[in-house]
């Protein structure tokens, strides 16, 4: 289904509580990199930017802004203190 | 006990072929901490403890509670209200008489970190929240200890080797802070008091925390090392991250003894318990309705003198061990301007959990004495 698709659409997991705001995996279409992924998410689900989390691309995690391609799968992981 | 003997008890695992007499030799001289003996200490305790790790240290200042049994199940109904560093030794001893525990019935802070952490080889976080773990991250970078961390949420879990030793002189270990360089702050991340929890959950993720362990001391196997593993148990799915040094991550870990001392990890991310804080007027019509326990948690000698409703006095250093004067369902903890009182509320919230709602004035004896006399 993906493959006919015109336009890019990056799959993100959510982990945690950022499961419970946006469900557990969602798509957005039409981003190049990281930094306006994250925006395009905070538009969408405003409670997720008030939260802590790291970013990983294709599960490495990453520092900074980074260049996603159509295959990326990115992946939003919160901390968590249970033991 | 014979060699026999101990060749009978670990027979099993010496005759895997990667495992052998040479890997249950370096389990047996191996000094392992667990560091909270809750969901994740439990079943990583159980299995190092039949695997014949040799010397084995658990830090933990709680009491068993029965909201606790349902996923620590080590303990029994039995050891509601005793020492759970006291109770977990008792218990493995029975399971595996041949290795030596130590345990440390006291909560891990600035002053006994260093200490505590430097006799052991390998370091297991087991605790429930974020300060202690901050702070048993950058002790063990200090120290240069490896740290097998493991975390948990409603049904997900987390689970790490941090800052192995330098494999190959390389000098890229990645600790807790380079993924999370700043702790959450109160309140922002759930623990399992306020989210929840499966039971079954830390006993999967403590259980992998304890097969790292032993992957580490054996050099068996592929350790995650620079790696972080998720684990969902309601899909089962398991998602493996990389991750990597950063060069900022240094400058937030303290690089001496003197600097680790100096740092308040309490503050840092003040524990996210159910303490509340009351105002004046509030605190004066609970004190009127009765039915309360308040508390000065004052020095002895401080004033002024609280002479208008009844109290009684409980210093916070004394508050854990006073307990049993707190007979009420509902506990107001004041003090000089607020502050003592609310860690006294953690405290109290810390070994009562639900069974009593604990509230901290705000402002403190003198803000109400101020609000009083403006009535």
């Amino acid at each position: 289904m993906l493959s006919r698709c015109y336009f890019m659409s990056i799959k993100i997991i959510l982990f945690g509580k950022l499961a419970d705001i946006a469900g557990g995996s969602v798509s957005v279409n039409n981003v190049t990199d990281t930094d306006s992924l994250i925006n395009v998410l905070n538009k969408d689900y405003p409670a997720l930017t008030d939260t802590k989390y790291v970013i990983a691309v294709d599960k490495q995690v990453i520092n900074g802004n980074t260049v996603l391609n159509k295959n990326s799968t990115v992946a939003l992981l919160p901390p968590f203190s249970g033991g | 006990m014979s060699s026999q003997n101990l060749y009978e008890r670990y027979h099993r695992q010496i005759i895997l072929p990667e495992f052998g007499e040479q890997g249950q030799q370096k389990l047996i001289s191996a000094k392992v901490l667990v560091i909270g003996a809750g969901g994740l200490g439990c079943p990583a305790l159980q299995y190092l403890t039949a695997a014949g790790v040799g010397t084995i240290g658990i830090v933990d200042d709680d009491i068993v509670a029965l909201n606790n049994l349902h996923r620590q199940v080590l303990y029994s109904v039995n050891d509601i209200g005793l020492s759970k560093a006291k109770r977990a030794a008792h218990i493995l001893l029975q399971l595996n008489p041949e290795i030596k525990i130590i345990s440390y019935n006291e909560r891990l802070v600035t002053q006994n970190a260093l200490t505590l952490i430097d006799d052991f080889d390998i370091i297991i976080d087991g605790t429930d929240n974020f300060s202690t773990r901050y702070m048993i991250n950058d002790a063990c970078v200090l120290l240069n200890k490896p740290l097998v961390y493991g975390a948990i949420s409603q049904f997900e879990g987390q689970v790490s080797v941090f800052n192995p030793q330098p494999i190959n002189g390389s000098n890229e270990a990645v600790n807790y802070r380079d993924l999370f360089p700043d702790p959450p702050k109160d309140g922002e991340v759930l623990n399992c008091a306020e989210a929840g929890v499966l039971g079954v959950l830390p006993g999967i993720i403590g259980t992998m925390m304890a097969n790292e362990t032993i992957k580490l001391i054996t050099g068996i196997g592929e350790p995650l090392i620079n790696q972080l593993l998720t684990y969902n148990a309601l899909n089962n799915q398991v998602y493996i991250l990389n991750l990597s040094a950063r060069k900022e991550t240094r400058s937030l870990i303290p690089k001496t003894e003197k600097e680790f001392l100096q740092i308040d990890y309490e503050w840092l991310c003040a524990s996210p318990v159910q303490q509340a804080e009351v105002d004046s007027d509030i605190f004066n019509g609970m004190v009127s309705k009765g039915n309360i326990d308040v508390i000065d948690v004052r020095e002895l000698h401080e004033m002024p003198a609280v002479n208008e409703f009844n109290h009684i006095r409980i210093p916070l250093a004394q508050l854990a061990d006073n307990i049993s004067l707190i007979k009420s369902d509902t506990v107001i903890a004041f003090c000089q301007s607020g502050k003592r009182s609310l860690q006294a509320a953690r405290i109290l919230s810390g070994i009562f959990g639900d069974r009593k709602k604990i509230y901290s004035l705000r402002g403190g004896i003198t803000e109400w004495k101020k609000q009083k006399q403006t009535v």
